[in-house]
């Protein structure tokens, strides 16, 4: 479903906490994603996430601010024991929320059965990157929107536009995962948790730092030593695509170097390419980067149609990014 | 552990100042008043999950002393020490002064201070994780720390909060300029 030029793209911010969902609905945001305090989301990290009486309050929050709220249950249920899963989705669908954002096949039958009124998104979790898989998830459960894989160009996103009959989402600042999502199981390898299952891409209880005397930081994760950075030199976090590995007598980042998204600068190629909406990363972060980065975006998309330059306001959020720095990520996809 | 100096960190002289005061009457004062706080906001320890009655050390790298928190339905306390004196800590937090309560307050964010270095964590990070969400979402105010209400309350969130800025407006002037600790408001 293409969007018109014309159209004013939604702007998705992410909240970790109900005090991160209010900075994103006064900062402006046009929806806000948020999970339930379980491995029913990908965003499972100690002391983060919603009980079902705080995701009822912040819907009502956020619908007085004028913002929607999207709950992500985007983790695939184990089979044998979907019972969290559907009860994360009649919990969300009690709360009053706007869509539920789901990945696996049974959560989203489960939705579109029992809750045939509940706005279905399709999460990145689902790795659809193609008209025919979009299709299936559209026909099959209603799906009304696609979060894609950050994975496609500008151009690939305006063609796969031309051939569907659903929003599209993508993502435009934060963290960059740069595998195929869904599918990855670098984190599972270290540590026998991983996104896809247990709602947690280095999960935490496996990861330590120590910093020697020099200032020199070490990090691991699952007993594995995956980075170091040099005193002063800007940290990442401690994923394995983003570690260094060595081979051949040669070591250094094989994936990806410790670096956030930032798509400012191609919002409007976005825009005409039929893109309804755009994500940013971060769940897992504070209010700070909230309502920074939301403020800052916000003044982006709506200089879109006023004229009015958002660069300067963009330009301070390098501060929040890994390693201290951004990438146009596989939009531009300058390594082919 | 020597550190370089950071955008936020106190002149050495406010170190100086505070190590010959006594300690106790301060563990004390910190202790109830972190009691009272679990006792009037239940939903902390919900938030916090295991991390419940875990020692965590909270090292201000411009202080003399290092604070040992611990947080219980009862028993919470808040035990001030020498910085060699951790290791009962699972996990350890590592910050100027006013970057801890830049966190402590929501001015900053705690991944981009990670990728600064200008927070470094060592231990158990679930922990720190767990604490620093659980602070963020209560969205402390001095005021409430101290118990207060009402007016009382708010004119001293107004009092601290000048006190504050002032504080990192001193701070940063006098310190290497990095332009990532810039106060959010």
């Amino acid at each position: 479903m293409a969007a018109t030029a014309q159209n004013r793209m939604e702007l998705v911010c992410p909240a970790g906490t109900p005090a991160a969902l209010r900075a994103a609905a006064d900062a402006g945001a046009d929806a806000i994603y948020c999970g339930f305090a379980n491995e029913t989301n990908a965003r499972n990290f100690p002391g983060l996430n919603f009980s079902p009486e705080e995701m009822a309050e912040g819907v009502a929050y956020a619908h007085r601010h004028g913002a929607k709220v999207l709950v992500a249950i985007n983790t695939f249920a184990r089979a044998g024991n979907v019972e969290i899963w559907q009860q994360a989705v009649d919990d969300a669908a009690a709360s009053g929320a706007d869509a539920v954002i789901a990945a696996d096949i049974a959560v989203l039958d489960h939705a579109s059965s029992r809750h045939p009124d509940l706005r279905l998104h399709l999460s990145v979790q689902a790795a659809a990157n193609s008209p025919d898989a979009i299709r299936f998830y559209a026909e099959t459960f209603g799906v009304k929107r696609v979060v894609l894989p950050r994975v496609f160009s500008v151009p690939e996103i305006a063609a796969l536009n031309k051939e569907i009959d659903v929003e599209t989402e993508v993502f435009v600042f934060g963290g960059l995962c740069v595998m195929t999502e869904g599918r990855c199981s670098l984190s599972s390898y270290a540590t026998g948790k991983s996104p896809n299952l247990t709602g947690v891409c280095s999960p935490p209880d496996h990861v330590d730092y120590k910093e020697d005397e020099t200032g020199r930081l070490q990090a691991h994760l699952g007993g594995f030593t995956i980075d170091s950075f040099e005193a002063g030199q800007p940290a990442g976090y401690p994923t394995l695509c983003k570690g260094q590995f060595s081979a051949l007598g040669k070591s250094g980042y094989l994936f990806e170097d410790p670096v956030s998204l930032n798509a400012f600068e191609l919002l409007e190629e976005l825009s005409k390419a039929g893109v309804t909406a755009l994500k940013i990363e971060g769940r897992q972060r504070g209010k700070a980067y909230i309502a920074g980065v939301v403020k800052a975006f916000r003044q982006a998309v709506d200089g879109l149609s006023s004229g009015a330059d958002a660069g300067p306001a963009i330009a301070t959020l390098k501060a929040f990014s890994e390693g201290g720095q951004q990438t146009a990520g596989s939009y531009k996809k300058t390594w082919r | 552990m020597p550190r370089q100096s950071s955008a936020l960190s106190l002149p050495p002289v406010i170190s100086t100042l505070i190590a010959p005061l006594p300690r106790t009457p301060m563990e004390v004062l910190l202790s109830r008043m972190t009691k009272q706080l679990v006792a009037r906001r239940p939903e902390l320890l919900r938030r916090l999950g295991a991390v419940v009655k875990v020692p965590i050390a909270i090292v201000p790298d411009d202080m003399p002393h290092a604070f040992l928190l611990q947080l219980d339905d009862t028993k919470s306390s808040v035990t001030i020490c020498d910085k060699s004196k951790i290791s009962d800590a699972e996990a350890v937090v590592r910050a100027p002064f006013l970057v801890l309560l830049g966190l402590l307050d929501g001015t900053y964010d705690g991944d981009a201070l990670f990728f600064t270095r200008d927070l470094r964590i060592e231990g158990k990070t679930e922990y720190v994780l767990a604490l620093r969400n659980t602070l963020e979402d209560a969205e402390l105010s001095p005021g409430e720390f101290f118990g207060l209400t009402g007016q009382s309350a708010d004119w001293v969130n107004k009092v601290s909060g000048q006190i504050l800025d002032k504080a990192r407006w001193l701070a940063a002037r006098s310190s290497r300029p990095t332009g990532s600790l810039e106060p959010k408001h």
